[in-house]
């Protein structure tokens, strides 16, 4: 195993960010996540275990939540993303980062991204309904903060706003 | 004057930056040229480094410089030097300072290169060979070789022997406690940035900015203005930014070495190879007359520290305090084995020792068929029997009260096994809570701009724990103004000088600095006023008032001018004759099939006294985050070791468990009203620490209600509750 590799190859690749296309150089082992933050910047979505353990890295992928961290950039090609700096309108803020605030569903902040992407990737999924199902579907997302109690009532509170699953 | 912002539950003011993902943490800053550098850990307990081989890896492309003991920059010799402001007693681990291993996990090289895959691909190349030594890291195993504790311990007080030899009934019981560790969901993060004359920026992962600025400046021998350090955001900490980590020794040691931008991350398992809460045994006396008053109590514990410092915390202090007794003996030893040192974890010493002391009244309770609540409330005590000083206040009577009612704690069937639900074993368990309520020095600086806005600084932190925002209350409040007008700022070693961001002191430490600052700043204005515009000579100073950018004045405006001031604050001198405490009481029901072992919290209220609130809302989310933390206690959390090879096994988030989403229930808060105008000038006491306090032996009380099974080993997991 101790060979040295050559310089790597890298692939072009396509990507829409947040409503923006980006074409890329990328190496192959170059996961989503570390492009998005150490290549692009977009350092809201969030390292906190880089082995699908936490869920802080949560983005929607064509409106699918994914764990950016076990996702390789190459495999994105051509596909949508959207992170947390995508999902206000400007100052306007998403009804579900609104209702993180007005529920004090955080704390630290650092898992909030990935809760709030995994919220809006749970809602379009339509399968959580009561509060008992949406804690199951939000428990991919660690809160060392304890948030839990706040993040279900700001989610119960968004649900509605949503628009629950897509067509 | 509109009513006072303090009490308010306001939303915190830095919202919007933490949902937008615009808060940028300490490993988020970028840097033109920013180098990587990835940490390459030791796989032995104990030993000496043979060899280091780092060809394959300096070979790789992109590969700018592989730092290791033999070759990294110059670094201070005195253990004095790496002292730091929550040090324990003892020689700080230096990193990358020579060949000794002291533990599996140890930092042993770092690799530095263009980007962060290249640094961690050639950190596998890193050959290192270690003359491995015998190793200790059972506590259990090395019982023989404690020694006493470095700790200030109250002496005994009156006859523990003979009064617990005379005692009618007693509880003689002996509790365990795991290691654990803080995973703040942040792993730890330093950036270094260079500057072109050869200064220090830096982003780093701390509690304390000046507490990692002075680290720097004492171990590389840098002049104090030349280093400063930023702590924006911080996810998350828990104690585990306490003490300067090592990934900001070995990212200043990069940068200084390459004179370039060096930033350092560690892994998730890597937040495995520093501080943490210590493993512990401790034993329980209580005895009691009939009545169940407290005649004698014996609290001893013994922790695990490292071979190079001795860690302490307050672990037994609390069985000398929170109840009213006159036999009391206390004992703490350390066992030093081949591990890190532990840190002060959330709560130190009262998450772990509460539980036993907690436990055993739940046991004394039963000896004496005595409902647990009515126990506690029998033993209440008004003054702290360890310093023989009455309280500033304690409104424990009335966590009791109103914590039992809410909970409904009056319709339990006492005898185990009693309730039953749909097939589950249900338990009602309580227990109470306490931690001292601090003040330490504190400075801050308040300036009001010519546009009528007010800055206000301190170089504290915010965690997580709405500094941000109860600071802006606080001083919104002083200096007589609209929330929106005032901005404070925090985490810069550069702002006026502020005590570590722990042990739930910020608020009554920090507070009363901002508050005085917007005082005499306010004073200022109105003096400056006067002086400026004589038709305001004889006008009351209330009626002064900053808004819309300029001064108002019975209707009238006036200009500005730009004006600061700077106050030290010292500890309230009121509280000399007095002792201050946070105090709580947690009523957990749990839900238990037996068939499978699977325990359920269902619900919990905890009731806290605090003293005066200053923000509701966010002192709110400190209790939830601190009940999920003693549920944590109670029922996952463990770092498991292989004491074999001496290495912990479950380093990651998969293995290590921390509670979910779907593990939380009802949790309800209670603050009950507690006015208390000696602890400090605000009436606040602090809630970071309390939630967890007594949520951990709540649980295992409640458990052995259920099931009539005692379980003494924390944490209850599946194996214990079965069979
Ligand atoms: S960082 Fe991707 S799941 Fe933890
Ligand atoms: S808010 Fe800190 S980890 Fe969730």
């Amino acid at each position: 195993m101790s060979d040295v590799p050559s310089a790597p190859n890298t692939h072009a690749i396509g990507l829409y960010i947040n409503g923006e296309q980006h074409h890329l150089q990328v190496p192959p082992w170059l996961t989503l996540l570390d492009l998005l933050r150490d290549e692009l910047d977009l350092v809201g979505t969030k390292k906190g275990c880089d082995h699908g353990q936490c869920g802080a890295c949560t983005v929607l992928r064509n409106g699918r939540r994914v764990n950016a961290c076990l996702t390789l950039a190459i495999m994105c090609d051509g596909d949508e993303l959207t992170t947390i700096e995508g999902l206000a309108h400007g100052d306007r803020l998403h009804p579900l980062q609104q209702a993180f605030i007005a529920h004090d569903a955080f704390q630290c902040g650092y898992c909030t991204p990935g809760q709030i992407c995994s919220a809006v990737g749970m809602a379009r999924e339509g399968r959580a309904r009561s509060r008992a199902q949406i804690q199951e579907a939000m428990s991919g997302n660690l809160c060392r903060c304890g948030a839990y109690s706040n993040i279900v009532a700001a989610v119960e509170e968004a649900l509605p706003q949503m628009g629950g699953p897509r067509p | 004057m509109n009513s006072p912002l303090s009490g308010q539950p306001l939303d915190r003011v830095d919202g919007p930056a933490k949902v937008t993902g615009r808060a940028r943490y300490a490993g988020e800053y970028p840097e033109p040229g920013l180098l990587y550098g990835s940490v390459v850990s030791g796989n032995v307990a104990r030993g000496r480094i043979r060899r280091i081989d780092c060809d394959a890896a300096l070979a790789v492309p992109g590969v700018v410089e592989v730092l290791h003991h033999l070759n990294r920059p110059k670094m201070a010799g005195d253990d004095e030097s790496y002292e730091d402001a929550d040090a324990a007693e003892g020689k700080p681990f230096r990193p990358l300072f020579n060949d000794r291993v002291l533990y599996s996990g140890q930092p042993l090289a770092l690799v530095v290169a263009e980007s962060l895959e290249v640094a961690r691909y050639a950190g596998s190349l890193v050959r290192i060979e270690i003359d491995a030594e015998a190793h200790r890291t059972d506590l259990f195993a090395e019982l023989d070789n404690a020694h006493d504790a470095p700790a200030e311990l109250p002496g005994p007080r009156g006859d523990f022997a003979g009064a617990f030899e005379a005692a009618p009934f007693k509880v003689d019981a002996t509790y365990s406690t795991p290691v654990e560790h803080h995973n703040p969901m942040e792993p730890h993060a330093s950036t270094v940035i260079y500057n072109a004359d050869g200064s220090l920026q830096v982003h780093d992962k701390t509690q304390g900015t000046q507490n990692s600025q002075d680290y720097l400046v004492k171990v590389f021998d840098l002049p104090k203005e030349r280093v400063r350090v930023c702590a924006a955001y911080v996810g998350g900490a828990f104690g585990s930014g306490l003490r300067p980590q090592y990934q900001l020794t070995l990212a200043a040691m990069a940068a200084l070495r390459l004179q370039r931008s060096v930033r350092v991350t560690l892994t998730r398992q890597q937040m495995f190879t520093f501080g943490y809460r210590p493993r512990t045994v401790q034993r329980l006396r209580l005895g009691a007359d009939a009545q169940g008053r407290l005649l004698a109590i014996s609290h001893e514990a013994t922790g695990q520290t490292s071979r190079f410092e001795d860690f302490t915390e307050h672990l037994v202090e609390w069985s000398g305090m929170l109840y009213r007794c006159d036999n009391v003996a206390l004992g703490y030893r350390l066992v030093p084995l081949d591990v890190y040192t532990p840190l002060d974890m959330r709560a130190p010493g009262a998450a772990s020792g509460v539980i036993a002391l907690e436990c055993a009244m739940d046991e004394l309770a039963q000896a004496l068929s005595l409902d647990p609540l009515e126990l506690r409330r029998v033993n209440f005590a008004d003054s702290n029997g360890n310093e023989g000083k009455p309280y500033s206040s304690k409104a424990l009577l009335d966590c009791y009260a109103r914590g039992a009612l809410r909970f409904g704690w009056h319709s339990r069937d006492p005898r185990p096994r009693s309730m039953q639900d749909q097939g589950e074993l249900v338990g009602w368990g309580m227990a109470g809570g306490v931690w001292e309520a601090m003040q330490m020095k504190a400075s801050a600086r308040a300036r009001l701009d010519a546009d009528g806005h007010l800055w206000v600084s301190s170089a504290t932190t915010d965690i997580g724990t709405g500094t941000y925002t109860v600071m802006t209350q606080i001083a919104a409040d002083a200096f007589g103004m609209a929330l929106a007008d005032v901005t404070f700022q925090l985490g810069d070693s550069s702002l006026p000088t502020a005590p570590l961001q722990g042990g739930s002191f910020t608020v009554s430490s920090v507070g009363p600095a901002v508050r005085q600052a917007c005082q005499a700043l306010r004073g200022k204005l109105v003096a400056w006023a006067k002086g400026r515009y004589p038709e305001l000579a004889g006008i009351d100073a209330g009626a002064f008032v900053v808004r819309d950018g300029q001064l108002q004045v019975a209707g009238k405006a006036y200009a500005l001018e730009a004006m600061d001031v700077r106050v030290d604050a010292e500890p309230s001198a009121r509280r000399q004759g007095f002792a201050s405490a946070t105090h709580s009481a947690v009523f957990v029901e749990v839900r238990i099939d037996e068939a499978l072992g699977t325990l359920r919290v269902s619900r919990v209220v905890s009731a806290v006294a605090a003293g005066r609130v200053i923000n509701p809302k966010t002192a709110r989310s400190q209790i939830l985050g601190g009940v999920v933390w003693g549920l944590g206690m109670a029922l996952q959390e463990e770092t498991q070791i292989d004491h074999g090879l001496g290495r912990y096994m479950n380093h990651n988030l998969a293995e290590y468990h921390i509670p979910v989403n779907a593990d939380i229930g009802e949790i309800e808060v209670i603050f009950v009203d507690e006015p208390d105008d000696i602890v400090n000038e605000l009436g606040s006491k602090g809630v970071g620490e309390i939630g967890v306090v007594g949520v951990a032996a709540a649980v295992a009380n409640a458990v052995c209600h259920a099931t009539g099974r005692r379980v003494r080993d924390f944490p209850l997991t599946v194996e214990k509750l079965l069979g």
